[in-house]
């Protein structure tokens, strides 16, 4: 392996080199030094983010298989930068006791998925995106059980491995399906040889299905909320946000690359469940009472407004799915961390127990305030730029109507949000959450999040630079 | 730095300066200082747009300054005023210096409080001096939302309800008007070429009528929503009612005027064709507006919800006169916003003051005020006299000229329902003058008023800056209509091309 395929791979790469050096450590390390395991990923983490900035040259690997691109390069970037959020907001967790044995699994499992997001993303045929897809999913099953003195974490890990090893299986289907019909699985012959005969179609549909599962589109959606809710707090934005946002960014790929002879069976089809999506989880989520549940079903309907980006099959859309993903990691990492750092001091994690949070609170209120607009796209932060992005993507196609279910959409999600900035700012409480002043890590993400939310949104470098790298069909 | 950009940084430096202040008393204190800045520099602005017009500069828009900033989708921070937006910049500082010292006593939350106010006008600001429909949007929303807090947090009554349904609302109309604008975007280009957001260069072309005529409903509307259209109206009295005075001010006196400008510059300036073809349609909805709210502001009982109908009646007839597309209705248009913006703002500030002595709002439990609180008492039977349009104040010119504008209209429909409109003034006098002979007149009915004190010195300064406004309006209304005139005339030579009349 030359250099020059070295720098094509390097993200992966280095993220397997970290995972090697944490396995390593986890064996030598002395039980005095065991606590510096967190810094010493978060520092061997960033390392591997800042090196993705770095140009680098493009190309593929492997006969075709693995392909690097300018477009992949920054969609890792900005998995990357999610990832290394969660990695420090999980610090205060793992220094708890129960965690104190396993925090060196806790790294290497989360950066392992990291490595098959990463794997899925650069496919460049179908079996290395299902090898990639897997490594994404099975590791998080885990974490989602990691919690294991607790019944709901345990259910929420097979609750996961299951339903995700079901949308294997039907996205396998379909991918045998696309093989027996074309005879290949590489992405460029197989778009050259799809048609849109009713046997491919329905292989798409299949593979579709299987994407549904992992993005948690509507009527796929069911093992969502109770995964989020049993989870711990990090995984669960994990999986809201990084393993969602890298699904999203492989069904793009695809979808712009492979499925091209039947464009008009995928948009009709992304129509429908965006609708779904957008409708069914608004609705659910105004009887939310758990904040982790809440989110989960405000991640849902979030999806679906990521998909009317997807649905144009236009470069801007492509440009502002990522974009959107990047403030989605800072608004959704907002939210979550506020509620990891109250549930962490208080174990509080319901929507009355907020009332009157700002009182004693303040600045936790005010985060959790602005990554909540931010979500429900209200100026001045960022999300209001990325929805109306996502929106002008749509619209250029002439989805007018599409825009206009989804923007009465947003007032929907807008009443739901507030009430939580209702719970926060206007409700009385007898027995607020205490003030307490949370640790550096924590404050640190938060800041981070914050930043992010307001930067995004006024530096048009940013998606400037997005749009640049983005491509249609 | 260019001057327009100053309306908003300046509140934006007030703000930082208050998040900074230790002290609490000085909140007040800074806030007015930084608004009575932005009172002199809209003042200054005034100055400079005169002088630059005498000088014989006719430029469409002034002060123009373009600077690009999503430059792939070609979105700037363009700014730009014409008479129009010098004039609700002016309206717009002094409703909010008077918002300021009427809620000189505010306790509770005070830093976050006159953060909120400040917020919300900056975007206000930030609104008017917009010629960019992407910069325009997202200052319309930043107007909104904080909205919600100050009648979430501060309000009487049912807040929390009336807050949600406000913002709602409200939201729900930007919504709508997101889409029309994305609409005018993507038809910014017909012959192809680079599409744009920029106000001007799109009145240049004509958006091909088909898409006009999906795309004015939805901005009219979008805009119409916050301009208390019929039947999009009902956050209004709710929403004012429960809010403090110094938010029912601003609310009233000049966040509902964004959706009549908006209406004006967006929907009617960029689709004249669709808006001379559908104009029936929301003429109807105005007018019912106009007496609708007319007829609602007799039965209330509860002294805001009569002044939040009788805005709902004199917004309604802002956009009833922009509809009537002709120099002198929108003309008295802008009057209209700039009069009704006064003059509500005073009736909001002098209803909040005598709420604050009686603490009740209910006209049938007061009565005689006149004898105890003769300042608060006669400041409030100007207002009324303003509102229901006598000659001197500045009801009478904005109405005067919206109906001889309105009756020039050579269709009989247009003239029948501008007769129609007329007979609001004639109800506007009922249920004026009915308030003031209940609340003020007669006798005292209540011993525990008779011993309230008159208006101190900081609810002096928020009433007399709005009384002399609009007097000053009422007895001078020329030099403001001819620099609204001027502004007008691109607008009009641009309807007299599709139907000269």
């Amino acid at each position: 392996m030359s250099l020059e395929n070295f720098l094509i791979m390097r993200q992966e790469l280095l993220m397997v080199a970290v995972v090697l050096i944490l396995l390593m450590a986890e064996i030598f390390i002395s039980q005095e030094n065991r606590k510096h395991i967190s810094t010493f990923s978060v520092v061997l983490f960033s390392l591997v983010t800042i090196a993705g900035f770095f140009p680098s040259p493009s190309g593929s690997l492997f006969g075709g298989m693995y392909i690097a691109s300018g477009t992949t390069t920054i969609m890792k970037n900005v998995l990357n930068i999610g990832i290394l959020l969660v990695i420090i907001q999980s610090i205060t967790w793992l220094r708890k006791i129960e965690n104190s044995e396993k925090v060196s699994e806790y790294y290497i499992l989360l950066i392992s998925t990291a490595i098959g997001m990463n794997y899925m993303i650069s496919a460049g045929h179908f079996l290395m995106f299902y090898i990639g897809i897997e490594l994404a999913t099975i590791p998080v099953a885990a974490l989602a059980a990691f919690d294991r003195m607790k019944n709901k974490s345990a259910e929420a890990g097979i609750k996961l491995i299951l339903s995700s090893a079901f949308s294997s299986g039907i996205l396998l289907y379909g991918l045998s399906i696309i093989y027996g019909t074309t005879g290949t699985l590489y992405f460029s012959e197989v778009s050259k040889l799809f048609t849109s005969n009713s046997l491919q179609t329905l292989g798409f549909i299949f593979f579709f299905s299987g994407m549904a599962f992992k993005i948690s589109i509507v009527p796929f959606h069911l093992w969502t909320a109770d995964v989020y809710e049993g989870s711990p707090i990090n995984i669960t934005s994990y999986l809201s946000v990084i393993s969602k946002g890298a699904a999203v960014f492989v069904l793009v790929i695809i979808l712009f690359t492979v499925f091209t002879a039947i464009v008009k069976t995928w948009q009709s089809t992304i129509y429908v469940v965006s609708v779904l999506t957008m409708t069914v989880a608004n609705l659910f989520a105004i009887r939310q009472q758990n904040l982790k549940r809440f989110l989960a079903f405000s991640s849902i309907s979030q999806a679906g407004y990521i998909l009317l980006g997807v649905i144009g099959g236009n470069e801007l859309g492509m440009a502002s799915i990522i974009y959107y993903i990047l403030v989605y990691v800072f608004s959704n990492l907002g939210a979550f961390g506020v509620v990891t750092a109250i549930s962490n001091q208080s174990g509080k994690e319901n929507m009355d127990d907020y009332n009157g949070l700002y009182h004693t609170n303040p600045k936790l209120s005010l985060i959790m305030t602005l990554a909540l607009f931010s979500l429900a796209g209200i100026p001045p932060v960022a999300g209001f730029f990325g929805k109306f992005f996502l929106f002008t993507a749509a619209a250029q196609k002439g989805f007018y109507l599409l825009v206009l279910i989804a923007v009465l959409n947003t007032i929907i999600s807008l009443f739901y949000y507030l009430l939580v900035v209702k719970a926060m700012f206007i409700n009385k409480s007898d027995s607020p959450i205490e003030k307490f002043r949370s640790d550096f890590p924590t404050r640190l993400a938060l800041g981070i999040c914050i930043a992010g939310l307001v930067i995004t949104g006024f530096a048009s470098v940013i998606f400037d630079a997005i749009r640049n790298l983005s491509f249609g069909i | 730095m260019d001057i327009l950009s100053l309306f908003v940084v300046i509140p934006v430096l007030t703000i930082t300066a208050i998040l900074f202040l230790k002290d609490m008393k000085q909140v007040r204190v800074v806030s007015a200082i930084g608004m009575g800045v932005q009172l002199v520099l809209a003042a200054v602005l005034i100055y400079m747009y005169l002088t630059a017009r005498h000088s014989g500069n006719t430029d469409e828009m002034l002060f123009v300054k373009d600077y690009i900033w999503y430059k792939s989708l070609n979105i700037h921070y363009a700014i730009g005023v014409d008479g129009i937006s010098v004039a609700m910049i002016g309206l717009t500082s002094i409703v909010v210096i008077a918002g300021i010292f009427a809620s000189w006593e505010v306790e509770y939350l005070r830093r976050e409080f006159f953060i909120s106010l400040i917020l919300l006008a900056t975007g206000v600001f930030g609104f008017f001096i917009s010629i960019d429909l992407f910069t325009m949007f997202l200052f319309y929303e930043l107007a909104v939302i904080p909205m919600y807090l100050l009648i979430g947090i501060w309000g009487t009554g049912p807040k929390e309800y009336s807050a949600m349904k406000l913002t709602l609302m409200l939201m729900g109309g930007s919504a709508l008007l997101l889409l029309g604008l994305l609409g005018i975007y993507f038809n910014s280009a017909p012959g192809g070429g680079q599409l744009t957001f920029n106000i001007l260069e799109i009145s240049k072309i004509t958006i091909p009528i088909a898409a006009q005529r999906i795309f004015f409903p939805l901005t009219f509307v979008g805009f119409g929503v916050l301009g208390a259209l019929f039947p999009f109206h009902t956050w209004s009295p709710d929403g004012h009612a429960s809010a403090p005075t110094a938010v029912s001010m601003l609310h009233a006196g000049v966040l509902m005027k964004l959706g009549g400008y908006g209406a004006f510059r967006v929907a009617i300036f960029l689709m004249p064709e669709a808006a001379k073809e559908l104009s029936w349609i929301f003429i109807i909805l105005t007018a019912t507006s106009v007496v609708y709210g007319a007829f609602g502001a007799i039965v209330q009982k509860d002294l805001k919800y009569i002044n939040a109908y009788s805005s709902v009646s004199h917004c309604g007839l802002v956009l009833f006169a922009i509809l009537m597309m002709n120099k002198t209705a929108m003309n008295g248009a802008v009057l209209q916003m700039i009069s009704h913006g006064l003059m509500t703002a005073l009736f909001f500030a002098l209803i909040g003051m005598i709420y604050g002595r009686t603490h009740t709002r209910l006209i049938s439990e007061m009565g005689g005020l006149m004898k105890v609180i003769p300042f608060l008492s006669v400041c409030y039977v100007i207002a009324g006299l303003a509102s229901l349009g006598l000659p001197g104040l500045s009801g009478f010119v904005a109405e005067m000229t919206i109906f001889v504008g309105a009756f020039q209209h050579p269709e009989p429909f247009y003239r029948g329902v501008t007769i129609l409109a007329v007979s609001s003034i004639v109800i506007t006098a009922v249920y004026i003058l009915r308030v003031v002979a209940i609340l003020l007149l007669g006798p005292t009915t209540n011993d525990h008023f008779t011993h309230l004190p008159d208006a101190k010195w900081y609810e002096k300064i928020s009433v007399v800056t709005l009384i002399g406004a609009v007097a000053a309006i009422g007895l001078a209304p020329l030099w403001l209509s001819n620099m609204i005139g001027i502004s007008l005339q691109p607008i009009v030579t641009k309807i007299l091309a599709i139907t000269p009349f």
